[in-house]
């Protein structure tokens, strides 16, 4: 077996662990990953073999019913489910944010009544900040809770709801503008709702509709819907923090450890790549050798392993800060930068290895071809991290001129 | 009801296996070690048995400080504690040896079973089980694709070739198990988080009162006194057939003594 990717210093226990997942993701995912992926079918089976194993409370704290353990754990169990398939650890991710910002935002009885439900996986976190007309620019939104008595009542429209049909707790980010005092800044308008639903499509509770799956190039098996709310009545409980007015930088908290995430399913999906495409180099013969023999197929090899290993220990960097209790803005918005892009040349690499063969379905590399443009889009496009990025720079290195 | 399951850590089934230039034994070092698959089955039908009639599992292993770690797996799927024989006297034991230094390790502790996994994916003999039983001067009940227990009593169908064989015998018993029989649990990780804290007794070769020179290397009933690598793939023969084919199949199986 190879040796890229490892990770210095991990204890006995992150070290069994994430053995434990790489078995069941052998096994239990890369068998049936394709093939699922071919027909959009949600991973049942693979999910509920997760949530046994304890996935879904890995970062939970131990008093909610969860293991306790680090951002770092987290990230190399996704950077290993995501070697076997990517749509795995999107069911996943979203599930972790809303407990991450449970867990750091959350009133004490938000935190009773949901994290030991996240805990076993009863209860499946969806997050919602998107729109149909706006994106990175969060400020945009329109969607709209008003006061009314001790309610609150919800308008709007939201868009790519991960795991949207197949969540029981969804964290929305809306404009409470008559909370706040006239002329405030926009982003001290915002706030979140915890919205609780039952799982499926359609209107699953009075005013709230999931309208149904989006179809989409890759990311498959995994739900990704719009979000409807029309009259969505909920109460003054419902707001995360039990404050309005602080959406904004709730959600920013969440997706900066989401960035992390998100790197670290790019390391897996890239590894994978580059595993398909060793093996394949060594099969394929063209002009009486195998094709890994040819200079310009090794070259490739050394481009991709190179990437693989790089991308990798600057994910485990970011969640390592993050860890520490440091701000990690910096290194969580390059770690998912690098990791994306090298990702998508290793999977492009790995897929001209594999030649004409590669555009068959019947290969694993043609479903990453398609997966591997999602990262560079999703939490935070490549350019807003190269924005983040280049912020921070100009604060640290202010000119003094 | 108590219950002893034997796991051996072999190398990992799909690494390159090679053998020591020094002593001719497995070089354990040169692969990464995991357990027995079919143990893995053992282990799982033990855990099942006991949550059935209650009870506990304890896992026993024999092997260097690294098959440690295969406890560890056992402990995590669930087995409730562990035993651990190490000592470098053990070093090159034989199947003989091997079924003697368990079958002490396993005597006066009051198990109502024995399991095994059906054979090792490194020595593949197959013939431990039926050793320590013996050894034991208790029945053996090999190759059980189920187990039932009902009292004293464990009855077992016996993978055959052709099908099964019922076999009944009373408790204490050894049984050994194939994979068609379960499918063996992943580890939670509350189970690897808390195999951390369950007991493993850690035996040396004196604290199990065992005599050395019937362990070990020198004391095995086999040597090796020699191996090469397995010579590279060789292109095969072509049989064109011009009216004569069969015989000439016939004729190159012959040569090779295949009929």
């Amino acid at each position: 077996m190879g040796r890229l990717a490892q990770t210095e210093g991990l204890t006995d226990d992150q070290r069994d662990i994430l053995a434990a997942v790489r078995e069941f993701v052998d096994n239990e995912i890369i068998p049936v990953a394709t093939d699922l992926e071919h027909k959009d079918e949600y991973p049942q089976a693979i999910v509920d073999g997760l949530k046994e194993m304890g996935v879904f409370g890995l970062m939970i704290p131990e008093e909610y019913g969860g293991l306790g353990e680090s951002l770092l754990t987290y990230a190399l169990v996704v950077e290993e489910i995501a070697r076997g398939w990517m749509s795995v650890s999107g069911v996943i991710n979203t599930h972790f944010i809303v407990a991450y910002m449970l867990m750091q935002h959350g009133t004490e009885e938000q935190k009773q009544n949901y994290l030991p439900r996240m805990a076993t996986g009863e209860v499946r976190g969806a997050f919602s900040m998107s729109e149909p007309g706006c994106g990175s620019d969060v400020a945009a939104i329109t969607s709209k809770a008003v006061r009314d008595g001790d309610d609150y009542v919800l308008n709007g429209q939201k868009m790519w709801l991960t795991n949207g049909g197949s969540s029981t707790l969804v964290a929305v980010l809306v404009l409470t503008p008559g909370e706040v005092a006239e002329g405030s800044s926009v982003y001290k308008t915002m706030t979140t709702f915890l919205i609780e639903k039952p799982e499926g499509f359609g209107e699953v509770r009075p005013g709230l509709t999931i309208p149904g799956k989006i179809d989409k190039m890759g990311y498959k098996g995994v739900d990704t819907t719009e979000l409807v709310m029309d009259g969505l009545r909920l109460s003054a409980a419902d707001v995360l923090g039990g404050e309005p007015g602080k959406g904004f930088y709730q959600m920013m908290d969440g997706v900066e450890v989401g960035r992390v995430n998100v790197a670290a399913r790019a390391c897996g999906l890239a590894q994978r790549a580059f595993e398909l495409g060793v093996e394949y180099a060594q099969q394929r013969v063209t002009f009486g050798k195998p094709i890994a023999e040819h200079q310009a197929v090794s070259f490739r090899l050394a481009d991709m392993a190179t990437k693989v290993e790089a991308a990798h220990q600057m994910m485990i960097m970011a969640a390592r800060k993050k860890d520490s209790g440091e701000r990690n803005d910096l290194e969580a918005g390059m770690a998912k930068y690098l990791a994306s892009e090298y990702c998508r040349d290793v999977v492009e690499d790995s897929f001209r290895i594999h030649g004409g063969y590669g555009y068959s379905k019947e290969y694993e590399i043609e479903r990453l071809y398609r997966e591997a443009p999602m990262l560079l889009i999703g939490e935070g496009t490549a350019d807003i991290q190269r924005m983040i990025i280049a912020r921070r720079l100009l604060e640290d290195y202010k000119s003094r001129g | 009801m108590k219950i002893a399951v034997c796991v051996k850590q072999v190398p990992d089934t799909w690494a390159e296996k090679a053998l020591k230039a020094a002593d001719s034994t497995l070089d354990r070092d040169a692969a990464d070690g995991v357990m027995n698959e079919l143990d893995e089955y053992a282990v799982e039908e033990a855990l099942k048995l006991t949550e059935a009639h209650g009870g506990e599992v304890v896992v026993v292993t024999m092997g260097p400080e690294r098959a440690g770690e295969t406890v560890r797996k056992a402990l995590s799927m669930g087995a409730d504690s562990g035993v651990h024989l190490v000592d470098e006297t053990l070093h090159g034991s034989d199947a003989l040896a091997t079924s003697y230094a368990l079958a002490e390790v396993l005597k006066d502790r009051g198990f109502d079973l024995v399991m095994f996994g059906s054979e090792s994916t490194d020595a593949r003999m197959s013939v431990v089980p039926a050793m320590v039983a013996e050894r034991l001067g208790i029945a053996q009940l090999t190759f059980a694709q189920k187990v039932e227990v009902s009292g004293p009593t464990v009855t077992i169908q016996r993978a055959t070739e052709t099908g099964y064989d019922t076999v009944e015998a009373q408790t204490p018993a050894v049984v050994s198990v194939v994979e068609k029989i379960n499918e063996p649990r992943y580890p939670s990780f509350k189970g690897i988080m808390a195999a951390k804290k369950k007991p493993v007794e850690t035996l040396s070769v004196s604290d199990a009162g065992l005599d050395a020179a019937r362990l070990g290397l020198s004391a095995a009933w086999s040597q090796v006194e020699d191996f090469a690598a397995r010579p590279p793939k060789a292109a095969g023969t072509i049989v064109v057939d011009e009216g004569d084919g069969g015989a000439k199949l016939a004729g190159f199986l012959a040569e090779q003594k295949f009929i």
